[in-house]
């Protein structure tokens, strides 16, 4: 019963480095994880180019039927993404706020690698917290 | 264009965690003197001082970018601004003044009053080629090159060398375009 589908992370050259799925609904297999993260990544480019707004960054928001996608890529060049239910409010803030944990608990820890898959207890635990349906009523405020 | 972010770190650094300024400053020279103990060459010793700055500053700009909430800015004379205002107050402390641009905005000098990092140190005669915060021209060069900006920084003025302020020299090499490693048929 979770507003949140999954979370994905795609480094800046299109790899997949983190996959969580929440609740029953859209859970996929590695594969099909790792197929929608690369599409994503190649419709994204393609979206700046296509795009007639000049400096455009790219799709933000996907709207379909059973889902939403939004997305947020950094300066750097990685993108976090969610799927969600359709509708679902602040989902901005929470992609921001997974953006800072990731910063604190990925990037600084030294024994991770950059580019690499992320293997992080820590993230994973404020994570968890951070989805939880009323830290992201709090983000939105 | 987006209107630019903060122009001041104030904000940012009291709400960012802080340590001890002297544990830094003590463990900060304790790196370097184990790195001349064990490479021997203050030569060696600059070169891998700046290669654990780049190492820490293509992690710390997402940091950066993630919690001082400034956007994408228009040029390098922004970017020079930026670091000095925003990124040496957020991790360091303290601000820095950007001064002596090029003709064509490619070439700045960044100029620091106020290091913390040299707080108790004096050089010795032995380490005269020594550039002791080595580290920081690594870490703004790592930081640059992951929001695409190639860079050269290097150490002008030094006031462990006797000199009346810290300047460090920042020159654009290029910019790498943010594009796909694909070629549009044409």
């Amino acid at each position: 019963m979770a507003a949140i589908y999954s979370l994905y992370i795609i480094n800046k050259s299109g790899g997949l480095i983190f996959y969580k799925d929440y609740g029953s609904a859209g859970r996929m297999d590695t594969n099909d994880s790792l197929r929608v993260a690369s599409l994503w990544h190649s419709m994204h480019a393609i979206s700046q180019q296509l795009s007639p707004t000049v400096g455009c960054s790219g799709i933000e928001l996907l709207e379909a039927d059973t889902f939403d996608l939004h997305c947020f890529q950094s300066l750097t060049g990685t993108k976090f993404f969610v799927v969600c239910e359709p509708g679902t409010q602040h989902m901005e803030g929470l992609l921001k706020f997974i953006y800072e944990l990731y910063t604190d608990y990925v990037l600084k820890n030294p024994f991770y690698e950059m580019e690499m898959p992320i293997r992080c207890e820590l993230f994973d635990i404020n994570l968890t917290q951070a989805v939880q349906k009323d830290r992201v009523a709090l983000l939105g405020r | 264009m987006a209107p630019a972010g903060p122009r001041s770190g104030d904000a940012i650094f009291s709400s960012v965690e802080r340590v001890n300024a002297e544990l830094f400053t003590l463990t900060y020279g304790a790196i370097v003197r184990q790195l001349l103990t064990d490479l021997e060459e203050v030569e060696e010793v600059n070169k891998q001082l700046d290669l654990m700055g780049y190492n820490i500053g293509i992690r710390l700009v997402d940091e950066f970018l993630a919690k001082s909430n400034v956007s994408r800015c228009v040029d390098f004379k922004e970017t020079a601004e930026v670091i000095a205002k925003v990124g040496f107050k957020m991790f360091l402390g303290v601000t820095a003044s950007v001064m002596n641009w090029d003709a064509d905005g490619t070439c700045c000098s960044i100029i620091m009053e106020d290091n913390p990092l040299v707080d108790f140190v004096e050089l010795p005669d032995t380490c005269q080629g020594l550039y002791y915060c080595n580290i920081l021209s690594g870490v703004i060069r790592g930081a640059l090159e992951m929001v695409s900006m190639k860079t050269e920084v290097t150490w002008v003025r030094d006031m462990l060398r006797g000199d009346d302020a810290f300047e460090l020299q920042v020159k654009l090499l290029k910019q790498v375009p943010e594009e796909y490693p694909y070629k549009d048929d044409e």
